[in-house]
């Protein structure tokens, strides 16, 4: 069984061979299809016995409440707001990542690290400094990509909000006077950050332009593979 | 490559930090710092550590419900620099001001790095910072800056007094362990980053009387009065 390590220095006091169970990431846009493929592995995990524990962005108890508010207000700079999201991560991975882990869960995380870094070096931060920021990051066992289309994108945001919204479109980026034109730049810009830091990070990238069932199959097997593999 | 941090900016600010540990008399010697700028009509603005609007009800609710670990402690505050230093301090710099700030990324490499942090990691975080042009060390006894601080604040607090290091059960003396620590941590930064070390000890007047020399020998104060303050003048 590999032992876990964490990208850089790790965080105090933990030792990562301690970590017993699995952390698998299903990264991807907004409205990819992400969220539905996570609940779908935690019944699929569940149905066979394993222990599921999720996590995802902005769910810290220390510091969710005013992550939400300056999203909001949007009165921060990118880095600042880098900070918030590195701070609510840091809190899950303390206080749920890790004890989950010890006691042999599996650790579902939907959106992890790589979205906080895709989406602060479009706003142009250094990527060097948020690879240093996330040396405190556990390495997870599988990390899935839902790769899919811009213009699909579109038509399932229409479908489950009915407008596009000002974070997914990175308004705050002014790509464009028009909210369309920013939608598609943006997502466009985050395909492409995505995808330099793929190898890097070992992403298995999944067809998101595919069905739920389709996509599912595939996640749950590559999942299987790996448990059986593991031993 | 992250370079050391950010050096020779050429901003046209100027950019004065106190460092030292609690009870050393920092805060007071640049109020007086502060005072006698803007008495003299310059450009001068002050910015304290831990003081944005934006993380203080996490900040204080992580305090008080115990939510802080090392690296979410080191991480809250340097959201509260990062605001700041995005708002404040760097755009004051550009434009000119001659900035004040009571803590500086030094009590962040000092203090985290006391909880345990990686120092080069912490050094990393802070890295988007440029460099003070003057950084004064207040250098003080722990016995003395302890005695100063407990008289004034007989119940210290827990983050205050290091209690999450479990240095001992009794808030005082965990309070002077940690201190010393954060102090040896100090000391061990001064040569590096080109700390100006001043005699906390000394009388407070004296103390503010070098204070003031050196800031006068490294900035040409007349290059910071304000453009308003002339048009005043001059009607």
């Amino acid at each position: 069984m590999p032992n876990k390590r964490f990208y850089g220095e790790g965080i105090p006091g933990v030792d990562p061979e301690q970590l017993k169970g699995m952390l698998i990431v299903v990264e991807g846009a907004d409205c990819s299809g992400r969220t539905t493929q996570v609940e779908l592995l935690r019944d699929h995990l569940e149905r066979a016995g394993h222990a599921v524990e999720n996590v995802g962005l902005k769910r810290s108890a220390l510091i969710s409440p005013e992550l939400e508010q300056v999203k909001d207000t949007k009165e921060i700079s990118p880095r600042t707001m880098s900070l918030f999201y590195a701070t609510d991560y840091a809190d899950q991975l303390e206080n749920k990542i890790i004890p989950a882990l010890q006691a042999g869960f599996i650790v579902v995380a939907d959106r992890y690290i790589y979205t906080l870094m895709a989406r602060d070096i479009v706003r142009g931060e250094n990527p060097e400094w948020l690879q240093s920021l996330y040396g405190i990051a556990l390495i997870p066992d599988i990390v899935f990509f839902l790769k899919i289309k811009p213009e699909r994108l579109v038509e399932r945001t229409f479908t489950k909000y009915g407008m596009f919204s000002h974070w997914e479109s990175g308004m705050d980026l002014h790509i464009s006077r028009e909210w369309y034109h920013c939608f598609i730049g943006y997502q466009r810009r985050m395909n492409v950050q995505f995808s330099l830091i793929s190898t890097k990070y070992n992403f298995r990238i999944v067809n998101g332009n595919r069905s739920v069932k389709l996509i599912s199959t595939e996640i749950c097997r590559e999942v299987d593979n790996f448990i059986r593999q593991r031993g | 490559m992250i370079k050391d941090h950010k050096t020779d900016a050429g901003l046209p600010g100027r950019l004065i930090v106190v460092e030292g540990i609690d009870g050393s008399g920092k805060s007071t010697q640049i109020y007086l710092l502060k005072r006698w700028l803007e008495i003299e009509g310059y450009k001068a603005f002050f910015s304290e550590w831990n003081s944005a609007d934006v993380v203080r009800s996490a900040i204080k609710r992580g305090k008080k419900k115990l939510l802080l670990t090392p690296l979410t402690f080191s991480l809250i505050h340097a959201i509260d620099f990062s605001d700041r230093y995005e708002k404040q301090i760097l755009p004051l710099l550009q434009a000119g001001y001659i900035v004040l700030c009571d803590r500086y990324i030094y009590t962040a490499f000092a203090r985290d790095t006391t909880r345990g942090c990686d120092p080069e990691w912490v050094r990393k975080l802070y890295s988007f910072a440029v460099v003070p042009d003057i950084t004064f060390y207040f250098d003080i006894e722990v016995s003395i800056a302890v005695e100063r601080i407990l008289k004034s604040r007989p119940n210290l607090k827990y983050h205050e007094a290091g209690m999450d290091l479990n240095l001992s059960p009794d808030p005082v003396v965990s309070f002077k362990i940690f201190q010393q620590m954060i102090s040896e941590k100090y000391k061990a930064l001064t040569e590096r980053y080109n700390f100006q070390t001043i005699d906390a000890a000394l009388d407070i007047e004296e103390q503010q009387s070098r204070v003031r020399s050196k800031v006068e020998e490294k900035i040409k104060l007349s290059d910071f009065r304000f453009n308003s303050m002339r048009l005043y003048h001059a009607e």
